[in-house]
């Protein structure tokens, strides 16, 4: 008895050793899946939105603080399939020397967009190359792939753990970008229990340090259980510089048509 | 002038009928710019040194909320110390276009540009080009047009009826950047409808995929006109011509593939002519936030040297190379530079252009032109003390 005691006590331990183990894959299985089911909780709240039209102010301040600003309007069309991007026009309006310019994207999710660039001075449509996603849009610290829409396949995820956001509780969610040429080797995302819309996110540039930290804020519902924030502020830890980004009047299914996203309308996007 | 004044008082007429539109929109720009030529005039009357102009052009639009409807005005006025043919007005733009979801219809006097290259826009052909404005080629005078456009799954199909035609504008005697004759005011045409021969387009273009194609057929008054010698002037000869033109890129990554090529019957003699290269873009270089773009393109061009066949032509077998800087700043600071090298008499033509925006409605532009090794190009050789470089400042509104 005392032998098999032992022995049962030695397989107990191997037993138990063992399950330790498996209960960490298990586990790191669990966080994968969690992540994405957090992230897919949060990317699904603001579907069916059809189409929106937003008016966008750009903020830009220099590490000494001195500023510029230019706005644009964001037309934007929901393709309702997940294995394909949004298709959006931003028309410039100031500063007044880029007035009318404008770019439209048909995104992809793990290829290069098709984009096209007008410029009105010349009345010229050019496609333009969009493999670089993670250079500055308009002299900015937004990247073009951080301001189109964080559609959830663009992503492989990882929960991190539990942690404070405000007077909210977040959870944060590691992202890898599964693009080949993104900027990023990942980025920590904070999403709130509560409504689960994203508050904050931390983005870490190809040698693995901290870039830049973007803070969302002011989220507002709208009809058809559509959450949208109203304030972004990113900030570039290496540069000192920042772009804050202020939303307004949005309005939603405008009756936009897949025709209204073609490379002619650019010309008459303003 | 009788004609921009002939516009105005129609658009006068018809603004009233639009006044219940919901967005109007005036902007434009005012700009102060200084060319200084390196050299003395090579022909007597040339001014040397520096030239300066004042320039204007207003930017009117308005649209219907629903976008159905839309009025563009755009008048444009240079004002120059030296060159009176510089002096000039012109409407850019004055029409009135209704579009629904499948079919547009554009009236009045518009821009249209096509093609794909940098260094010789062969088949843009709807509009003139304001030669005076800027040796470049790329400002171009008002085209009055009826415009029919449809746009379908299969890709966009556009008509263009042109009533009127615009002649080519040329330095005056006194003016740099000219022949060692002076082009006539006087003009001569093949049609006996003179400028009033109707000229007619229609070109399909599309995309698919990384492919952005275009083609079309031209019938009536050619933009580039022939010269016959007239004592110490030139008179310039606009033949009727049928044309065809393609243009076509590639989009491969950071790779641009670009291609235009025409095939022209003028006076009686057919010719080809074409364009073709790429563009290369490094990304953030040396962990910068500037991108830069190198370029190549090839330029070929069969037509007659004898002035009694064809328009004279420079880019007949050349390189261009170029590279072109963008450094992604808040300034949105960009430049582009380039050399023209002949293939046959090595001659060459360097150019640079750069601009930054100084705040949020000065901006500053730089253009410069260098003609080199010319003695054995007829064309270029005309120009080689024109060499020059020019400022411009503008306040944009």
């Amino acid at each position: 008895m005392k032998i098999i005691f032992k022995q049962r006590k030695y397989k107990i331990a191997i037993v138990t050793s063992l399950a330790l183990l498996l209960s960490t894959t298990v586990f790191a299985q669990t966080d994968e899946q969690k992540g994405l089911d957090i992230s897919a909780r949060s990317d699904r709240s603001d579907r069916g939105f059809g189409d929106s039209q937003v008016n966008l102010k750009m903020i830009l301040r220099n590490a000494a603080g001195k500023e510029s600003t230019r706005t644009l309007v964001l037309k934007t069309l929901e393709v309702p399939d997940e294995n394909e991007g949004d298709k959006s026009i931003i028309v410039f309006d100031s500063p007044a020397d880029i007035s009318g310019t404008a770019i439209l994207s048909h995104a992809k999710i793990l290829d290069a967009d098709d984009q096209w660039l007008y410029l009105p001075a010349l009345k010229r449509i050019k496609r333009i190359s969009s493999v670089n996603k993670s250079g500055p849009f308009v002299g900015s610290e937004f990247a073009f792939e951080d301001l189109t829409a964080s559609e959830l396949n663009k992503y492989k995820y990882m929960f991190i753990g539990i942690d404070t956001c405000g007077t909210l509780k977040c959870n944060k969610v590691e992202r890898y970008p599964q693009y080949q040429y993104s900027g990023y080797t990942r980025q920590v995302a904070w999403i709130d229990t509560d409504i689960y819309q994203i508050r904050k996110i931390e983005f870490y540039e190809r040698r693995g340090d901290l870039l830049k930290t973007l803070s969302i804020s002011g989220y507002k519902k709208y009809t058809g259980n559509i959450w949208r924030a109203q304030h972004f502020v990113m900030k570039n830890h290496q540069t000192g510089k920042s772009t804050e980004l202020i939303y307004s009047d949005y309005k939603f299914k405008t009756g936009l048509k897949d025709n209204d996203f073609q490379k002619s309308d650019l010309r008459s996007a303003r | 002038m009788k004609y921009i004044f002939k516009f105005i008082a129609i658009f006068v007429i018809a603004f009233p009928t639009v006044t219940h539109a919901d967005k109007e929109k005036l902007s434009g720009y005012a700009a102060i710019e200084s060319r200084v030529f390196t050299s003395d005039a090579q022909f007597s009357n040339q001014f040397n040194g520096v030239q300066s102009s004042l320039i204007l052009q207003p930017e009117f639009s308005s649209q219907t909320v629903n976008g159905m409807e839309k009025f563009s005005f755009i008048p444009f006025a240079r004002l120059d110390n030296r060159d009176t043919n510089r002096s000039h007005a012109d409407l850019r733009e004055a029409y009135w276009l209704h579009s629904d979801e499948q079919w547009e219809l554009l009236v009045g006097v518009n821009r249209v540009f096509w093609g794909v290259a940098e260094s010789n826009h062969l088949v843009d052909i709807i509009n003139q080009t304001d030669q005076v404005d800027s040796v470049n080629g790329e400002e171009k005078l008002g085209q009055p047009m009826v415009n029919i456009t449809t746009e379908q799954e299969w890709g966009r199909l556009s008509f263009f009826i042109m009533p009127l035609f615009r002649e080519r504008t040329y330095p005056s005697e006194e003016g740099r950047l000219r022949s060692d004759a002076i082009v006539a005011k006087e003009v001569v045409y093949e049609s006996r409808d003179e400028q009033r021969h109707v000229d007619l387009t229609l070109r399909y273009s599309h995309y698919i995929g990384e492919w952005d194609f275009g083609v079309y057929y031209f019938k009536g008054t050619g933009r580039e006109p022939r010269f016959t010698s007239n004592g110490n002037q030139l008179t310039a000869q606009y033949d009727q011509i049928e044309q065809i033109g393609t243009d076509v890129q590639f989009t491969n990554g950071a790779w641009l593939w670009k291609f235009e090529g025409i095939n022209r019957l003028q006076n009686n003699y057919r010719f080809n002519a074409v364009v073709g290269g790429f563009e290369y873009t490094l990304y953030q270089i040396a962990n910068s936030a500037a991108d830069l773009g190198l370029l190549l393109e090839y330029m070929h061009d069969s037509r007659d040297k004898n002035s009694a066949k064809a328009p004279p032509v420079e880019a007949n077998d050349d390189f261009f190379l170029g590279a072109r800087l963008a450094l992604n700043d808040t300034s949105d600071s960009e430049m582009l530079m380039g050399v023209i090298i002949d293939r046959n008499d090595h001659s060459t033509v360097i150019s640079l252009e750069a601009k930054r925006r100084l705040n949020s409605h000065w901006k500053l532009e730089l253009e410069s032109r260098w003609f080199n090794n010319t003695k054995e190009n007829t064309l270029l050789s005309q120009l080689k003390e024109d060499s020059f470089i020019a400022l411009r400042v503008a306040r944009y509104f």
